[in-house]
């Protein structure tokens, strides 16, 4: 039972956050979903110090107060103080970062976390805690990561129209009358969200590899935003299942597995995809050539 | 709080311990610092973050093949896996349609998951000689001791010396790519070095700020300098020196306090000298611009309020009656509160002299206002001649120009146009 829990566990993040990375990817900010997944932690060492404890909620708002700020604070560098934002992405997250490691070891005595927890967690204690409903033990990060996934796949079917255009034109989204800020912001606090609730199980690392992973591989497949999404999702349940077998046969984390497999189905698709993959575009041009 | 005592101590380097600490963190921040400039320079800032976390599945392949501890082996491992790493990033965004900022994030993912995997593996493989591995990567700067300190040294002179030595190889390739190929600079082989630079740096200085920080060691430095300076010589330098600094504050802090890791204070220190640089560096500082567009909306309204009186003189035909405030007002009209500032400004630099609450031009006043009114008339001409707009156009975009053109530009124009008597208004052009 616990396999499949925990298996159950990694595919509801995977598919919380492929679905969110695909916007990400396609926006070119694929390293802000980096930036908050780190950016977290002060956020939820002052929630941890605030409540005493690891319930989820202080944490979920401590975290998801700062996943908003390091955006802000990246888009008032790169918009206000004009630095370039590759820079304004560094400078933001890793300062957020130090003051969350000066916060632990200031009140080290009180707080039960470190910085590798957030950064790598640990997926095999999920099915220690639970919640009991209707008689039946149900892990409690699995109860919680369900109801995200059907906020997400919400807001992604209700803003589908806003999303794809303030992603493709933002020109075009101003004349229609769209916020293009309103739903910068609205993702922005969707990602912080699914990393914090994740981070406990998964750690930061393997956040970012669904966020960017199953998108850039489905990239590679299709053209279609509505089949990317849907590609990115079968391939992020497709890596929890055999990065968790993976990472059983070498004894491993099982996150790490999770992340690893993801790296060698990208391989796959990086090298062999039928129209974006590396041997069928030099194939293309051999034939160019003749 | 600070005790005075410390303080010299500390900063006198009585202490032989905190010697080797402070040169070993100052020389390897500013290092990093002198090589993330160029990493800053070709927008690739974040690639340091995906190099510091893919070294790590390389220490562990290091540690899986040899099964021994030593630190050489491990670095080695480490570099060749964060080069890998830099490669696979290059090959993606070459050769894919994805963006690199994608790339990035997904090696930086990857591979470190690969390590963790590795690591946790080793872990639970029940090795003895495995502990501490992990310390590797999270830093350990309060503790370092001279062996570290040497080859931080060694490296952090070494890469400053490459810099030193290539430094206009770099810099041409900075700035223009296929200039520097097409002057006959190994372009590929450059790269290289900057590559094999970028990664030695995060392998050797990983060990004083961790994986997430290292990052911070690289970019904050030179995103810091970039609002001081244009010249890339004062920006590699004043990095260096920033980086320095900032390692120097961050080892008192946890000299000071003992709870305290160095690292983060290092990196704080790095972050709020950026914040300053962005508010009040001097060259893209956003402090700077305010007062610049402060001056230039001073420098219009001055200018306005003398042509004002020009076209007063013009009207009446001679250029020394005093005016009142209504007389201009209804000439043109300003904000109220504006336009006495602005006759103040000018009274003060004896464009307007003022006798009994009305202003009038002084020669050289009359001599601005006349200049002004000159170029908006060549301008209007200009446009209406060579843009073939309509006369009735062009006073928008002439009543801008006027502000900015300049001697070099108004004389070109006068000669272009071959000194014409009347504007396309047929308003007579004031000559000197």
């Amino acid at each position: 039972m616990d396999t499949f829990w925990i298996i159950l566990t990694g595919i509801l993040v995977a598919a919380c956050c492929s679905l969110l990375g695909c916007f990400l990817l396609l926006r070119k900010m694929a390293m802000v979903g980096d930036a908050i997944s780190h950016a977290v932690l002060p956020g939820i060492v002052i929630a941890y110090l605030l409540a005493q404890n690891r319930d989820s909620l202080p944490m979920l708002m401590g975290a998801g107060v700062f996943g908003v700020l390091v955006t802000v604070l990246i888009e008032t560098l790169h918009k206000q103080g004009k630095m370039q934002i590759d820079a304004a992405i560094g400078v933001s997250f890793t300062w957020l970062f130090a003051i969350g490691v000066i916060l632990i070891s200031l009140y080290a005595g009180q707080v039960d976390l470190d910085q590798d927890c957030v950064l790598y967690g640990e997926i095999a204690y999920v099915p220690l805690d639970t919640w009991n409903i209707a008689n039946r033990e149900i892990p409690r990060t699995v109860g919680i990561l369900s109801i995200l996934l059907l906020g997400i796949i919400a807001f992604i079917v209700l803003g589908y129209k806003a999303l794809f255009v303030t992603t493709f034109d933002e020109v075009f989204a101003a004349s229609m009358g769209i916020s293009t800020a309103f739903w910068h912001y609205a993702l922005m606090s969707a990602v912080s969200f699914t990393t914090v609730m994740s981070f406990e199980a998964v750690g930061a690392i393997l956040v970012v590899a669904f966020l960017v992973g199953p998108p850039s591989i489905a990239y590679l497949l299709t053209d279609n935003l509505r089949w990317m999404l849907v590609l990115s999702l079968l391939l992020g349940i497709l890596t929890a299942i055999t990065g968790y077998y993976l990472a059983v046969w070498i004894n491993g984390s099982i996150a790490g597995g999770m992340a690893a497999a993801l790296g060698v189905e990208f391989g796959l698709v990086f090298l062999w995809a039928p129209k974006y993959g590396l041997f069928f575009q030099k194939k293309k041009k051999i034939q160019n050539m003749f | 709080m600070i005790d005075v005592q410390d303080l010299i101590d500390f900063f006198l380097l009585r202490d032989p311990n905190v010697r080797w600490v402070v040169l070993g963190i100052m020389l390897m921040s500013a290092a990093s610092a002198v090589v993330g400039v160029f990493a800053y320079l070709r927008k690739r800032a974040l690639v340091g973050d995906a190099v510091s976390h893919a070294i790590l599945p390389g220490v562990c392949v290091a540690f899986l093949v040899t099964g021994i501890k030593n630190p050489w082996i491990l670095l080695g491992g480490a570099f060749l896996s964060g080069y890998f790493s830099l490669w696979c990033i290059n090959l993606i965004s070459k050769h894919s349609r994805i963006k690199p900022d994608t790339a990035i994030a997904l090696i930086l993912s990857v591979f470190y998951g690969v390590g963790i995997l590795l690591l946790t593996s080793i872990q639970n493989s029940g090795n003895a000689n495995q502990s501490g591995l992990d310390k590797f990567l999270f830093g350990k700067a309060a503790a370092l001791v001279y062996d570290d300190v040497l080859v931080f040294s060694f490296f952090g002179v070494l890469l400053i010396l490459v810099v030193m030595l290539l430094f206009i190889p770099f810099k041409v390739m900075a700035f223009d790519r296929d200039f520097a190929q097409s002057s006959g600079l190994p372009v590929n082989a450059l790269d290289t070095v900057l590559s094999v630079m970028t990664v030695l740096a995060i392998t050797i200085g990983i060990q004083t700020v961790g994986v997430v920080l290292m990052a911070a060691l690289l970019i904050t430095p030179a995103a810091s300098a970039r609002y001081w300076t244009h010249n890339l010589r004062i920006m590699v330098i004043l990095a260096a020196a920033i980086g320095a600094f900032s390692g120097i504050l961050g080892a008192f802090v946890s000299y000071e306090w003992a709870k305290m890791p160095t690292g983060p204070w290092v990196v704080t220190f790095l972050s709020l000298i950026a914040v300053v640089s962005v508010l009040f560096g001097t060259h893209k500082g956003v402090w700077a611009k305010l007062r610049q567009l402060h001056r230039n909306r001073l420098k219009m309204l001055e200018e306005n309020i003398l042509k004002c009186f020009y076209h007063l003189g013009e009207q009446d035909h001679s250029f020394t009656i005093a005016r009142s405030l209504e007389e201009i007002q209804e000439k043109r009209l300003f904000e109220l509160r504006q336009l006495k500032k602005g006759l103040k400004r000018l009274t003060r630099k004896k464009l307007l002299l003022l006798h009994a609450d009305k202003y009038a031009l002084t020669d050289q006043g009359m001599e601005e206002g006349k200049r002004v009114t000159r170029i908006h008339r060549l301008w209007e001409l200009y446009l209406t001649k060579h843009l073939h707009l309509a006369s009735d156009h062009v006073h928008e975009d002439a009543e801008a120009i006027e502000h900015i053109i300049t001697p070099e530009i108004e004389r070109e124009l006068e000669v272009h146009l071959n000194f014409p008597r009347t504007d396309p208004h047929q308003t007579p052009i004031p000559y000197k």
